[in-house]
């Protein structure tokens, strides 16, 4: 790596924790203030327990992953 | 050479990004409320002790600390305290509604523009700060947990309004 290589990683390294790293997660993070859809019914994803178990019923029979939605021990996909 | 200019220019990109601006703190001086772009009538909050509440309407912490400000409100509000609670709620007429059912015996105001809590940066809802005669914070609380919370005000209000000055 020549020196002008490590002097152009530097001035990145040093952006990025200077202010880019608090850009970037001011970019991406959902402020408290700004939850009100997340706050609404409709976002979650328990408020229907018949809903609930059929999509449980189609993970165990058709997509062979009995346990991956918090059920103890391998599936075989049978049924 | 390509991917050397590849990481300058990558370098002068987040460099010219703002950053997020810092939390206001303990010790900090409060925003100006009256050019904080709100709407509603605000009180005269001036040689006041001052509790400024975030909240939303969609927020059920929120709900549970207004009867709670409204007793705190009648018991202090003659020793010199004045409540604002403002609003973050994205439709003034969500925040309408809540006030019209929660009827608050303290000021509400609406931050729609969202221009005070994100220079507040409050750290989750709701968030209460207890602003001394001076406009400097002197106690915050994240959150609000029911009779702890309100014990907690009631024993910093004491100490806050002993410290002097004409209510």
């Amino acid at each position: 790596m020549t020196a002008r290589y490590r002097f152009a990683l530097a001035v990145a390294a040093a952006s990025l924790l200077g202010g880019g790293c608090a850009t970037q997660q001011s970019a991406v993070r959902v402020r408290p203030w700004e939850r009100s859809v997340l706050a609404d019914e409709m976002m979650d994803p328990g408020r229907d327990p018949l809903g609930g178990a059929m999509l449980e019923h189609v993970y165990f029979s058709r997509e062979a992953s009995s346990g991956g939605r918090g059920v103890g021990g391998s599936g075989c996909g049978c049924n | 050479m390509v991917t050397l200019r590849r990481i300058l220019a990558l370098a002068a990109a987040l460099s010219l990004c703002r950053a997020a601006p810092a939390q206001v703190a303990l010790g900090d001086p409060f925003p100006a409320l009256p050019s904080a772009g709100l709407s509603g009538s605000l009180p005269d909050t001036s040689g006041k002790v001052v509790l400024v509440d975030f909240w939303a309407s969609w927020c059920a912490p929120c709900k549970a600390s207004f009867p709670a400000y409204s007793r705190i409100q009648a018991d202090y509000a003659a020793k010199g305290l004045v409540i604002v609670a403002v609003s973050v709620d994205d439709s003034p007429a969500a925040f309408a509604a809540f006030v019209t059912k929660m009827r608050p015996g303290f000021a509400t105001v609406h931050d729609g523009s969202h221009k005070l809590v994100a220079q507040v940066q409050v750290p989750t809802m709701p968030t209460s700060y207890l602003i001394d005669r001076t406009g400097k914070v002197r106690f915050m609380h994240a959150g609000f947990r029911g009779s702890e919370t309100e014990r907690e005000i009631r024993k910093e209000l004491d100490q806050l309004l002993a410290a002097g000055g004409s209510p």
